[in-house]
């Protein structure tokens, strides 16, 4: 039995094999007696401000508005610790494996930027590191596959399926299956079988909370939507927890890939269907069969066919709203904010860019102020962006032309 | 209604013997070749099946199961296929105790309570979902219920490291057999197996259904070293689909190989 609900409404659970439940009891005790320890977030404050450079800044974009009543602020996750959101919940599963004396850490990693994450985190306290990573993802993401070797993190290439993030996952769980006496499997979003998703939004939740706080500053009110991109969704749910209980417009935004209603796409809430993936109920590209299908997305860190529970939940009771964003929209995005305001963000944050610029010139005369989470830095990305607009003809001499992509 | 499972431990124990269960993958490497490999199991003195249902990520198998689930699944094989493959070898052999290892996605899929009517109706025993622990059986469609309601025994994992209200809750409601975990991990044979006795001896206090011994089960002495801590039986799955894999496009040479092997690990099984 759990202690707190695995359940959102029908979505969560823990749909994995009976051998692994006593290391999810072990972690979530660990993480409930930690939540009460003074000491335990006295530590991971201290980690958060003077090792990670929490609180990140909520930038107001200069340039990117111009000649509309939208404002833009981004909250630049992108200058965290290593480049991306994933660094705050690192931090704090990694001082419960510690808490739980464990002396190993896995975990499955897409884009690379929960591999660093993870990584950083082994090296400060000291930690085995073991990152698995789709061999797919190995090749378009290679800066970060060294990032993470030279931070003494072992990287296993998985070459096994569509060898991308889905298979990473069902790998770190097989690893977890017969070393959990001494491995902790520092999941790496807000999914797989309770407590993770849990215990991953209770610690990117601080996201949201610094918006709270920063915006109400800058503003004096309440935003006019929070907009954040969705893969398995740790950092929308980080930016969404504190204010599900207020009337703030919450969208996630998923990666459309090719078109919604093309193949190649990963827009999970928008096409999926309910099922069981990687321990949780939720929504999962499925066949008729349940056979899970391939993700796409030009976008590692989204490339994945299933989503945190939390998010199904949402979806559902109509508290938050999905939509989908296309490569090129979100190409478009990276070269805009990396043009117009000196930024480059990831291409996984570059999704929830585009959507606020969607809603920018839907209507330029309305006034809004919308907040997108800049999840990540787009250094990882330069090499296959680059490589994509140059097959596009987008590079020239003068710049980067963007008619290509904007062309229907 | 006595499961055939119950029917068949009665037998063996009358001769004095353990049972031996080859696994194999529903349709690997296709239909017609499955069903020559499950006739093959029968020949060789296989005492029960247990066949699986192919899955896209089966995350607790290890390389050698998971690349026979791809090679079914690229087969063009569906959910359907698979449950008129076991209905075709219930025709030809009304006895065999036959139990499926599926994962739970595809039992939802299908609706729970459907799959659980499907598997009845072509003659299933036993259905044993990989993924769903005992905490979790009355979610999603309530696993149990619909089990109960078929007259299909819902078989149960007791992993090593279970503790007194686990063992209590699968002896309460697995039927057929329990499977016993003989270590961690995953299936395959390159991990050595374990000898949970504690589980065993606990287990069969509890008056769960028999004790079978799975994972890292290849050779004859494993089957016996199984016997010989009070399991019922012992199960072989990624040898047997080893096998398989080894004699791809050469029907004669698999059926020949995996019928000596079957013939090897029962050979043993006189208690």
């Amino acid at each position: 039995m759990t202690i707190l609900n695995p359940f959102f409404g029908k979505y969560g659970g823990q749909y994995v094999p009976e051998v692994l439940i006593p290391a999810l009891n072990e972690l979530e005790e660990a993480f409930i007696s930690a939540r009460d320890d003074p000491a335990f977030k006295a530590e991971l404050s201290e980690l958060l401000v003077k090792y990670a450079g929490r609180p990140t800044p909520l930038t107001l974009c200069h340039n990117l508005t111009r000649g509309t009543k939208t404002k833009i602020y981004l909250k630049r996750e992108d200058l965290l610790h290593g480049g991306a959101h994933k660094t705050n919940q690192v931090l704090g599963q990694a001082l419960l494996a510690r808490r739980m004396g464990k002396s190993r850490i896995i975990a499955e990693t897409g884009a690379g930027q929960h591999g660093v994450a993870t990584a950083l985190i082994c090296a400060l306290l000291g930690f085995k590191c073991t990152i698995y990573m789709g061999a797919v993802d190995t090749e378009r993401q290679k800066p970060n596959v060294f990032r993470m070797r030279l931070m003494g993190a072992e990287v296993i290439p998985v070459k096994v399926g569509a060898a991308t993030l889905k298979e990473a996952c069902n790998e770190a769980l097989r690893d977890y299956a017969a070393s959990f006496e001494t491995t902790h499997y520092m999941i790496g979003t807000a999914a797989g079988p309770h407590p993770f998703p849990t215990i991953v939004r209770e610690f990117q939740k601080i996201i949201g909370v610094e918006i709270k706080k920063q915006f109400l500053e800058a503003e004096g009110r309440e935003p006019d939507a929070l907009i954040a991109c969705v893969g398995g969704g740790s950092n929308a749910i980080g930016m969404f927890a504190d204010f599900l209980d207020s009337k703030v417009p919450l969208i996630g935004v998923e990666p459309a890939g090719l078109g919604l209603d093309s193949d190649k796409q990963g827009a999970t809430l928008e096409r999926g269907s309910d099922g069981i993936f990687f321990g949780a109920f939720s929504k999962n590209l499925q066949t008729q069969d349940g056979q899970i299908k391939e993700s796409y997305s030009i976008s590692a860190g989204l490339d994945f066919p299933s989503v945190g529970p939390q998010h199904a939940y949402l979806q559902d009771i109509g508290r938050a709203q999905y939509v989908g964003i296309t490569d090129d929209e979100a190409l478009e995005a990276f070269v805009l904010l990396s043009r117009e305001e000196g930024i480059i963000p990831a291409m996984e944050s570059s999704h929830a860019l585009a959507y606020a610029l969607k809603l920018m010139r839907q209507d330029p005369h309305k006034e809004q102020t919308l907040v997108v989470n800049l999840s990540g830095r787009g250094d990882k990305d330069i090499f296959n962006v680059a490589s994509i607009l140059e097959q596009r003809g987008c590079v020239t001499e003068s710049g980067i032309d963007l008619t290509a992509l904007r062309g229907k | 209604m006595e499961n055939r499972f119950e029917t068949r431990f009665k037998e063996l124990e009358g001769r004095h013997e353990g049972a031996f269960v080859p696994f194999v993958t529903l349709c690997d490497p296709d239909y017609a070749t499955s069903f020559e490999i499950l006739k093959t199991l029968l020949k060789g003195g296989a005492d029960a099946l247990e066949l699986g249902f192919p899955f896209s990520d089966p995350c607790a198998d290890g390389p050698v199961i998971q690349k026979a689930d791809k090679r079914a699944l690229g087969s063009g094989a569906s959910v359907d296929d698979m449950f008129a493959l076991v209905g075709q070898l219930r025709q030809s052999d009304d006895k065999v105790p036959v139990s499926i290892l599926v994962y739970s996605n595809v039992v939802v899929a299908r609706g729970v309570d459907k799959f659980f009517a499907d598997a009845a109706a072509s003659g299933i025993d036993a259905v044993l979902v990989a993924d769903v622990p005992v905490g979790m059986l009355h979610t999603a469609g309530d696993f149990t219920q619909c089990a109960r309601k078929h007259q299909v025994g819902l078989v149960l994992i007791a992993p090593p490291n279970a503790d007194e209200q686990t063992l209590q809750n699968i002896a309460g409601i697995s039927q057929g057999y329990t499977y016993v975990l003989s270590r961690f991990g995953i299936t395959g044979t390159e991990t050595a197996f374990g000898k949970p006795v504690r589980v065993i001896a606990r287990l069969k206090e509890l008056g769960a259904p028999k004790s079978l011994l799975g994972f890292g089960i290849s050779k004859p002495e494993h089957v016996r070293q199984a016997l010989e801590i009070g399991a019922s039986g012992a199960i072989a799955g990624s040898a047997c689909v080893k096998i398989i894999e080894k004699n791809l496009g050469n029907t004669e040479a698999l059926k020949n190989e995996l019928e000596a092997y079957v013939r090897s690990m029962k050979s043993v099984t006189r208690l």
